[in-house]
């Protein structure tokens, strides 16, 4: 057992590698079929941007609804500073920006989606909640807005074109430009296996355990040391970075971005990705990723696209009623009852809850006054 | 000045459906703690079962509005009964999480049925618009102020002078209390959702004559919804109200004053204001703490 | 104030003339007391009479309305709960004392978050390999002070209810305080639960950590404190060491007014033990005024 292992992070490290080792040989068969890996390619950035909203989702239980905000302001500051621009902001002022080599775009497009999550992150931690859900889907509402009519900067509707490829430079080993499709393939999984990680690495760290305090009782969280601010706002610059990543390699792969890129319904995917596989799993954003970002590739020989997000809509329903919390916990759920049948039973779940309380009512009879002063809201007493 | 005068009996028309929309999303919030992302799915439902009753229906325009309302109704309630009955209890980002799943199901269902085209609806009035002074209104429009006007009024009546309205307002308060208190509380959150989706539903029916009727048309609907229920204070119906014709005037002056273009914007820029300064919304009286 | 005629002139916590109100609701009127540097002082009353209001004022959980809390010399008034803990005062919970979804080891590496530097790029970097072996070891210190060795891979929220008090109090020490409040810290337990718990608290005293308790078992209160504060309807009314809290009219007074069941427990108490020191009629009245 790796000290990975608490009951959140299933499943065993051996799944990750085994699933790396997959994917790193899959274009070895799929070379000759450029639809299904451009499919691959582009769920692999959209897992990269399910993981990133799973860190926030899952990890600190916020639920960012405008998190393709930090994916298009990735992939629009990415392709920007490697296309070069020239636009006049007020007051006769003009900025001109000569194009920059892609790479520093993608950095740029990193840094810029985190300073926009430390912002989101500053103004809306205070309040929480519904509250949240709606501050994120709002910005990316301006953004998208401000995307579709700063025509100077972006083109506007008429999108920006031309966008370079990511280009990889070793110093005395020469530069490669990333043009085809398994090249661009290769990129993405090391940028996603990077994530996770990072991703990896940070849950299962003293900042990750604070994320985990704050999500399963705050108020004792804040009464360790925790800050509260701090924390959750750290998390969203991480959480935002890694989407602005997805997004720039988005604008290079594609090479073409349009205000389109905000469409909510791609927060939508993001969000399905992760409920579905395992909100607060590590896995599960990479297999909920891998499912719902490939089942339209399933679906489109028999379905209409319309068709395609009615089954969606419908699927999300589904895991929701059928398996909360995902598949990646559910089927490990399934298998491990069979895997401990030979041990003595543990308390898991249901079972040791029933024990809990008929604990807590043995001791209420001889206690009478024990729960007496009990108020639903502690802090507020 | 007369631009002005202009901007602010459109911001009047504008204002009275966005109140509606307002007021059944926050309804539903309230009482039910549920964030309702079907509320913009509804508004389209209600703009279509509209088109549908005038043009394929022949039903007249004004047997038609209380028509799409009453589908709205049947159809929040159908919803409620099916999709958020059995998960009362379970936390507020899983029913938000249905709701978007329903209401990706009912947006798509939409465009799977009708297509992308755009339809209008056709309507009784005189195209001529009616001129009062320098600020001149399409008898449309004047319908449509007036019909959401009547709507507010007849919600707060609901809300105010009726049983159902006590019930909802008790369950308001302290649901478990007035599970006590005899109220049905089950019956109580199934008619919110209905009396909800039936103002989102109106808002859709009286708005997309003025427009016109497509798919996509409730997803910005939903949003400025939050924007107003955000303004009005999460759970405030006066708020929301209030809150609806704010939206307008800002999206009015915006689009008049600053550029047509970020008109959609203002109602983000004000969410995010709000909470930046104000995070319990315009009206929130003095929150009752323990 | 009989108590500060003796004790150090400089007290570890004062809350001074202290008052809270909720709208028209007054939950504390004016609470003035000190705590001494190395007591135990134990803070009773009947239900609603503002002793967790108390707490969550001096934890900066809430903002009172007027008055201040010193701990150390140093006002509290505009800390966050996060940075009071800082100081080195600490707090349990009444009801939710744990992180339910963790295991209990997991909870008290929670617990220990101030103890390692904040260095989030190590982290990134993996180079907090050292620090990460040095807290688990210092966790599982931990459990072994409060006795719960046994239970440390098991979920917190799984734990009998008294067990995750204990979880809480080990939380609690997991931040080093000089100054512990234990919330209705035994509220849950058995008989032998509680006499081990009140050694436990003895022996966080002989560290030097001071405390001050909220809680509703009166012999377990009379056994472990050194000094009772009496509070009703959020006025202080009296306060002294056990043996005068106990016969203290004003205390009988208040806690007979609760109601006819605890007025009957403290005269059938007082009728059927006259000789009899312990239970008193306070204890019995507040034993029966919880019921």
């Amino acid at each position: 057992m790796t000290r990975l292992l608490s009951p959140a992070l299933l499943p065993p490290a051996l799944l990750p590698l085994a699933l790396l080792a997959g994917l790193a040989l899959l274009p070895l068969g799929l070379a000759a079929n450029p639809y299904l890996l451009n499919a691959l390619i582009t769920t692999g950035i959209l897992t990269i941007g399910a993981m990133s909203l799973n860190l926030l989702l899952g990890f600190t239980g916020q639920l960012s609804l405008g998190h393709i905000a930090f994916f298009g302001i990735g992939a629009y500051v990415s392709a920007l500073t490697s296309l070069g621009f020239d636009v006049e902001i007020g007051f006769g002022v003009r900025v001109v920006h000569e194009p920059w080599p892609a790479a520093f775009g993608f950095l740029l497009g990193v840094a810029a989606a985190g300073l926009c999550g430390w912002l989101i992150g500053r103004l809306s931690f205070r309040v929480r909640g519904a509250y949240f859900v709606i501050v994120t889907i709002s910005f990316a509402e301006v953004v998208r807005l401000v995307a579709l009519n700063w025509v100077e900067l972006t083109q506007g509707p008429l999108a920006l074109t031309g966008i370079p490829a990511l280009g990889l430079g070793l110093p005395g080993l020469g530069s490669w430009t990333l043009r085809t499709k398994v090249q661009n393939y290769y990129l993405v999984l090391a940028v996603g296996t990077l994530c996770y990680l990072l991703i990896a690495r940070l849950v299962g760290s003293r900042f990750g355990r604070a994320m985990r305090g704050l999500k399963e009782n705050e108020s004792l969280a804040l009464s360790v040391g925790i800050n509260a601010t701090r924390t959750l706002t750290v998390a969203a610059v991480i959480s935002a970075a890694m989407a602005g990543a997805a997004g720039s390699l988005y604008a290079h792969y594609l090479r073409i971005i349009d205000p389109d890129v905000f469409l909510f319904a791609t927060t939508v995917t993001m969000v399905i990705m992760v409920v579905g596989g395992g909100k607060g799993t590590l896995m599960g954003p990479v297999v909920g990723g891998l499912v719902f970002g490939l089942l339209p590739v399933a679906l489109r020989p028999v379905m209409a696209p319309e068709a395609q997000w009615i089954v969606y809509g419908l699927v999300l329903i589904a895991i929701l009623f059928v398996m909360p919390r995902g598949l990646v916990p559910g089927l490990a759920g399934l298998i491990r009852p069979r895997r401990a049948a030979g041990a003595p039973p543990r308390p898991a779940g249901d079972h040791a809850g029933a024990h809990a309380g008929a604990h807590a009512g043995a001791h209420a009879g001889a206690h009478p006054g024990a729960h007496a002063g009990a108020r639903p809201v502690e802090v507020r007493s | 000045m007369d631009q002005l005068l202009q901007h602010l009996v459109n911001t009047l028309i504008l204002g009275g459906t966005y109140a509606l929309l307002g007021i059944g999303l926050t309804l539903i919030f309230g009482i039910m703690n549920v964030v309702n992302f079907t509320h913009g799915a509804l508004y389209t439902m209600g703009a279509y079962l509209m088109y549908l009753a005038v043009t394929a229906l022949g039903l007249g325009f004004f047997l038609a509005l209380p028509a799409a309302i009453l589908g709205g109704l049947v159809l929040g309630a159908a919803i409620e009964f099916v999709l958020l009955r059995p998960l009362r209890g379970s936390d507020i980002d899983t029913t938000m999480l249905v709701m978007i799943g329903a209401g990706i199901v009912l947006q798509s269902g939409t465009l799977w049925v009708f297509g992308g085209v755009a339809k209008s609806v056709p309507t009784p009035f005189p195209d001529a618009p009616l001129h009062l002074g320098p600020v001149s209104v399409s008898w449309l429009r004047l319908f449509v102020l007036g019909a959401a006007l009547a709507l507010i009024g007849l919600t707060y009546g609901l809300i105010n002078r009726t049983r159902l309205g006590l019930a909802m307002r008790a369950t308001f308060q302290d649901h478990d209390t007035a599970a006590l208190m005899g109220v049905n509380v089950r019956l109580i959150y199934t008619a919110t959702f209905a009396i909800g989706s039936s103002l989102a539903a109106a808002a859709g029916a009286l708005l997309g004559p003025v427009y016109v009727v497509f798919p996509q048309m409730g997803g910005l609907a939903e949003l400025k919804a939050f924007a107003i229920v955000i303004l009005g204070g999460l759970g405030n119906i006066t708020g929301a109200a209030i809150g609806g014709f704010i939206l307008a005037l800002a999206e009015e002056l915006g689009a008049g004053y600053i550029s047509s273009g970020y008109r959609d914007a203002m109602g983000f820029l004000i969410i995010i204001a709000v909470l930046a300064f104000r995070p319990t919304g315009l009206f929130a009286r003095a929150e009752r703490i323990g | 104030m009989i108590s500060s005629m003796d004790s150090p002139p400089s007290p570890i916590l004062s809350v001074e003339h202290v008052g809270v109100r909720f709208g028209g609701l007054v939950a504390i009127a004016d609470l003035h007391f000190d705590v001494q540097p190395g007591e135990i002082v134990s803070l009773i009353g009947p239900n609603g009479a503002g002793k967790t209001t108390a707490f969550n004022v001096m934890t900066g959980f809430l903002r009172p309305s007027q008055g201040v809390v010193r701990f150390r010399g140093t006002a509290l008034a505009g800390l966050q709960p996060h940075e009071i803990v800082r100081l080195g005062l600490s707090r349990t919970f009444q009801r939710t004392s744990v992180f339910p979804d963790d295991s209990v080891l997991d909870n008290v590496l929670i617990g220990l978050h101030r103890r390692t530097p904040a260095r989030l790029l190590d982290t990134l970097l993996g180079r907090d390999r050292a620090s990460e072996r040095r807290l688990r070891a210092e966790a599982r210190d931990l459990l072994d002070r409060v006795g719960l060795t046994a239970r440390a891979d098991e979920k917190a929220g799984a734990l009998a209810y008294g067990e995750q008090r204990l979880v809480g109090v080990a939380l609690a020490l997991a931040t080093e305080p000089a100054m512990l409040l234990l919330d209705e810290p035994v509220s849950g337990m058995n008989a032998s639960e509680t006499r081990v718990f009140v050694g436990l608290i003895r022996a966080i005293r002989e560290r030097g950590v001071t405390i001050l308790l909220v809680e509703h078992d009166m012999p377990m209160v009379m056994a472990v404190s050194d000094r009772i504060a009496v509070l009703n309807y959020g006025r202080l009314i009296a306060q002294g060491p056990p043996e005068a809290i106990r016969s203290d009219p004003a205390v009988i007074e208040a806690y007979l007014g609760q109601g006819s069941a605890a007025r009957e427990a403290a005269m059938r108490a007082a009728q059927a033990s006259p000789a009899q020191t312990s239970p008193a009629p306070v204890s019995a009245a507040l034993e029966a005024s919880h019921a």
